[in-house]
């Protein structure tokens, strides 16, 4: 899993809610038993028209948000289905970041798991910033991990909560699995007990 | 403090809690599929494990396989190379297959529980949201995403962190041509599609104690749409009968020992939830949604919301946008909306008990011209069954097709597809935009309500029509 550590980017507005993660990656993308490109099918639907013509208006075609490593989506972002091809679209299409006021739990999970950071920011801010990037796409926004903070061109800070340990995986760059190997002994012990105590 | 049954079951399964860590929690049973298991195999052979507990490791393959009589091995498509890899890493692995020409096979939900595997008390994970529909039997059950399927493959067990707990309580009698279908619409109609982020329900009250195993699992199934990643019921003597005897189940001797912990797995009287939530089941209707979360739903005599009622400009936006891609019109009634597609089954309304319902009420009646129809039990043994007691001959006869077992246009992975704009009154449980094919309209409802609108070719309340 790539670290995360700091980033900064422009920010793409995807001024929706409850975007599940049908939208996000349609069931068509799932035949597939490898990860790789996954990207292609991000929001298909809204991203491009029947007979795959790009659609203009949608915000992923837009040149001015072309390169953009963050998200900022509406609240419930990622309800629905526990596909964690979701998770490897967005990160395959480049995105590191989604920021939202609320994200479902087992999206949420997943995106941890990829090196996807998922920042919650209160309604307002969420707001504030789709104006933001909606007015100046060209505008930086800083997310640094370590400090819990998303900054602003002109300074202004919004910190955002994170559990602790998921922090140090993602700071670090490492996932669940080599954590749980560890506990072999505690497991081992566990499956020892009797079934009905 | 007493404890709630969430809290008893969770606490039963920590293997380890470091302090700052999420607790390391042991699964008792691990259902896989083919189309969210293939990555976790190949993440288990980068690293060069095994399968830590095959014998807890149960695979079926229900989302891409097509649900017409068709040899998989001659179907051209990727998820008959899904098919073969599933057989390939259950084989590579040591882990039991119900396999498409096997005897056994169908939705993961359906049949976990038809086998016995769903047991009371028991953590239980699959690579499916839908997984919540296990917790009917007091079990702790939940999706979880394809690098949890890796960890539990690998180690039996998942990081977690412990979620908060919600009662949900329903009490009354439930009026005539009201199901559990109609309960949960109405509880994710009132509490909203993210209300549950970050908790699991309890469901608990007279009107859920009544319900049958199917029903149960109807209402545990949609917990995922509430928002909540698990929704548990206390068992009973229900719970009990339903899995007694079942390939799985505890036999003998072993049997009372579990039926005896089993009976302990109730909230403690003085235990506290951190929400609460409540409904009069003499007051719900027949529910349909309306819009493209299970949250924008009205019981059938109700009309669609002014986007002006709506407070929040959140919930106003998703409205709007819900509205222009169903092609229906603020303050429309619901009722007499006309549908083109009829579609009865899911790991929602699969199972014999909804197969009856809906059968009752098209018996002896032709669907619309206008409206194709088709019912897909949850698994083969739903079939047989449905079979047995000639309900494939009244759909058949009434102008249904009758396939083998899937999930088939709850997802619209295989050819089973809705046209662009087309309307499916479905028994299934999301709404999406596109979930039943690119451009499909679903409108939720339970399967009499289904079964009616295929008869009248459109929306109708049911109640009319049983008599
Ligand atoms: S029937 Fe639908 S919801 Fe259920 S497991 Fe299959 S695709 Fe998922």
């Amino acid at each position: 899993m790539q670290p995360f550590t700091t980033l900064t980017s422009t920010a793409a507005p995807l001024r929706m809610e409850n975007v599940d993660t049908d939208q996000i990656i349609p069931a068509q993308y799932l035949t597939a038993v490898t990860k790789e490109g996954m990207g292609k099918g991000l929001f298909s639907w809204i991203r491009y028209n029947p007979d795959g013509t790009p659609k203009p208006d949608f915000v992923l075609n837009k040149p001015e948000y072309q390169g953009a490593q963050i998200l900022i989506a509406g609240r419930n972002f990622g309800s629905g289905s526990s596909r964690e091809h979701a998770v490897w679209a967005l990160t395959d299409y480049g995105f590191r970041c989604v920021i939202s006021p609320g994200f479902a739990d087992i999206f949420y999970n997943n995106s941890l798991k990829n090196g996807l950071l998922p920042i919650v920011l209160p309604e307002e801010v969420v707001n504030l910033l789709w104006d933001l990037v909606e007015e100046e796409p060209k505008t930086l926004l800083h997310i640094d991990l370590r400090s819990q903070t998303v900054t602003l061109p002109d300074g202004q800070q919004h910190s955002f909560a994170i559990d602790p340990f998921r922090k140090l995986c993602l700071l670090e760059g490492v996932d669940d699995l080599g954590y749980l190997l560890s506990k072999e002994e505690a497991i081992a012990a566990y499956e020892a007990r009797p079934r009905w105590a | 403090m007493g404890k709630t049954l969430f809290e008893k079951v969770w606490d039963a399964h920590v293997v380890a809690q470091d302090e700052g860590a999420p607790a390391v929690l042991y699964i008792d049973a691990h259902l896989i599929h083919e189309v969210t298991s293939p990555q976790a195999f190949a993440m288990l052979r980068e690293r060069g494990l095994k399968v830590r507990r095959p014998d807890k490791t149960f695979a079926t393959m229900d989302h891409a396989i097509p649900t017409r009589n068709v040899d998989i091995e001659l179907w051209p498509s990727d998820a008959a190379t899904q098919v073969r890899t599933l057989r390939q890493n259950c084989k590579d692995f040591g882990i039991t297959l119900w396999d498409v020409d096997g005897p056994v096979q169908g939705i993961v939900h359906v049949v976990g529980p038809e086998m016995g595997i769903t047991q009371p008390g028991m953590t239980i994970v699959c690579g499916d949201s839908h997984t919540s529909t296990h917790g009917a039997f007091g079990a702790l059950a939940f999706g979880i995403g394809t690098s949890e399927v890796a960890h539990v493959l690998a180690t039996q067990c998942l990081l977690q962190k412990k979620p908060k707990t919600m009662a949900i309580t329903v009490d009354g009698e439930l009026g005539k041509g009201v199901t559990a279908k109609d309960i949960i619409l109405a509880i994710i109609a009132k509490n909203g599609a993210g209300g549950g982020a970050g908790y699991v329900f309890e469901y608990r009250g007279s009107a859920i104690r009544k319900l049958s195993m199917a029903s149960r699992m109807t209402i545990c199934n949609m917990s995922i749409e509430g928002g909540a990643r698990a929704g548990m019921i206390a068992p009973d003597e229900t719970t009990f009968e339903y899995v007694k005897g079942r390939p799985y189940a505890p036999k003998g001797e072993e049997w009372e020992r579990a039926v005896a912990y089993w009976r302990t797995l109730v909230t403690d009287e003085d235990a506290v939830f951190d929400r609460e939530l409540k409904l009069d089941a003499g007051e719900l209707q027949p529910m349909v949604t309306y819009g493209t979360n299970p949250g924008q739903g009205v019981p059938i005599t109700g009309r669609i919301p002014y986007p002006e009622e709506l407070e929040d400009p959140a919930e106003r936006r998703s409205l709007i946008s819900a509205l222009e891609y169903m092609g229906l019109k603020p303050g429309q009634p619901m009722e007499g909306q006309p549908v083109d597609i009829v579609f009865i089954g899911s790991c929602t309304n699969s199972r014999i008990e909804d197969l009856r319902e809906a059968a009752a009420i098209v018996k002896g009646k032709k669907i619309a011209d206008h409206v194709w129809g088709i019912v897909v039990p949850g698994s083969k043994s739903v079939k047989a069954q449905a079979e047995a007691e000639g309900l494939d001959r009244i759909f058949i006869e009434a102008g249904f097709e009758w396939r083998g077992a899937g999930c088939s246009m709850c997802l619209a992975m295989n050819e089973d597809k809705a046209g662009a704009g087309k309307y499916v009154a479905s028994t299934s449980n999301r709404n999406f935009q596109g979930r039943q094919g690119p451009g499909a309209r679903s409108l939720l409802m339970s399967p009499i309500m289904a079964a009616a609108a295929a008869v009248k070719g459109r929306v109708v309340d049911v109640r009319e029509m049983l008599n």
